[in-house]
């Protein structure tokens, strides 16, 4: 299948549309907005319904070593990427080395919704993926901050992890409930699954698309405020870096032998940036840094790439690497 | 009705902050104090509502807190140790307190 026919394949659905819909809505200044309460409601369902559907599948195909390696990779990648968007970014734009060390902490963290997305395009078009990817997806969430403070420390300073933020990183509530979802479903396996398909399984699909309605309302509304604070060479690395993160991805999932849907999802994780998780570290360890820069080519710029070119984008790529 | 003199000093700071500064403020002993949600508001770095809020740590919160004058700089300074770095604005006014063994 080539990439054109591919995307063409992976745009015209639902959940990519409704996420064109909210952004379409958040730039003419509509007023639709998704009640916060529902907005978090949703969240938890997605993070439980991936984690859950994860842990089944990992006690279908047992663990094995690939599931070690690929978790070491996840996070030797999320600790490495950080160096190298760093390195770009100072390249391509004029951002002061504070606020280029907290966007680098981003792009080595994960969005676990553009990671639902790909896994949901990988069901659509009926590609395998192995379930453990949750949890690579968990562990690829802390280690790109400890780079980003790194990278501070070293350039002038300021950068501090205090153990309280460690705790909270660790033990945010979407890494509790994705694992500990992910550890139920691999207790429970496909018993457990056809006890609660009917919630996990059945509206899965829609309330992605309402999320991602609502993601996009809050991207576009990002986009529209963050306009003046990024540079045009910011702006490129908010699509420079998916790409470069894919093929370091790409790369890895080579290398460890993963399926092409695995292949694919390691992909998305080190292509994607983070927009809960680092920065709400980033705002305790480094305040000094401007949130409007990180939160603008994460969610604004970034993240809507992934969704709507890069997925597309990096199932071709894996099919022509990896086949399937 | 008789009154009492007090200080009300009330700190918005992002809501990522707010155990930290309730633990400094409970460190300078104070330990009556409300906290409020901020639905939105505009500063240096933009205008911004709790709709457009994904994570945790974002957004603000306002806490308030009605002490006696002499236990102010105490408050301020352990507060401060919190606040200094972050995004946020403490501001203190004049207040009258009926009931003065309570604060």
């Amino acid at each position: 299948m080539d990439v054109f026919s591919l995307a063409a394949e992976t745009l015209v659905t639902p959940i990519v549309l409704s996420f064109v819909l909210g952004l379409f809505a958040a730039l003419v200044r509509s007023d639709l907005s998704i009640p916060e309460a529902i907005a978090k409601g949703m969240s938890l369902y997605l993070l439980f319904a991936i984690g859950f559907k994860g842990g089944v599948s990992l006690a279908d195909h047992g663990i094995d070593l690939t599931l070690g390696l690929t978790l070491l990779t996840g996070v030797i990648l999320s600790a490495a990427i950080p160096l190298i968007a760093y390195v770009v970014l100072r390249t391509l734009s004029r951002l002061r080395a504070l606020d280029a060390a907290a966007v680098a902490g981003h792009y080595g963290s994960i969005s676990i919704v553009t990671f639902v997305a790909a896994s949901s395009v990988l069901e659509s078009q009926g590609i395998a993926y192995d379930g453990y990817m949750v949890a690579v997806a968990a562990a690829m969430e802390a280690p790109a901050i400890l780079s980003a403070l790194w990278l501070v420390t070293r350039s002038k300073g300021g950068g501090k992890m205090e153990p309280g933020l460690w705790r909270e990183i660790m033990l945010n509530g979407s890494i509790v409930l994705l694992i500990g979802s992910f550890l139920i479903g691999m207790i429970t396996g496909e018993e457990g699954l056809k006890e609660i398909a009917p919630l996990v399984i059945a509206p899965f699909k829609g309330v992605l698309c309402l999320f991602l309605l609502d993601m996009g309302i809050i991207a576009g509304r990002g986009l529209r405020k963050g306009r003046g604070v990024l540079d045009a060479g910011a702006l490129a690395f908010g699509i420079i870096m998916p790409l470069l993160g894919s093929l370091l991805g790409l790369g890895a999932a080579f290398m460890l032998g993963l399926s092409l849907g695995s292949a694919l999802l390691l992909m998305v994780l080190s292509a994607s940036a983070s927009y809960i998780a680092v920065p709400a570290a980033m705002r305790v360890a480094l305040p000094e840094a401007n949130p409007s820069i990180y939160l603008t080519l994460s969610l604004g710029v970034t993240f809507p790439f992934n969704l709507v070119i890069g997925i597309p984008l990096y199932l071709a790529l894996a099919s022509a690497v990896i086949g399937g | 009705m008789q009154t009492h003199k007090a200080k009300r000093v009330v700190i918005t700071i992002e809501k990522i902050m707010l155990s930290r500064l309730t633990n400094a403020i409970e460190k300078a002993d104070v330990s009556g104090y409300s906290i409020l949600p901020v639905f939105g508001g505009s500063g240096r770095s933009g205008s911004w509502t709790r709709e457009d809020n994904l994570g945790r740590g974002d957004g603000m919160v306002q806490v308030i807190c009605i002490i006696k004058p002499e236990r102010l700089d105490t408050l301020l300074d352990s507060a401060f140790e919190v606040v200094d770095r972050h995004i946020g604005v403490v501001t203190i006014t004049d207040c009258e307190v009926l009931r003065a063994e309570r604060f």
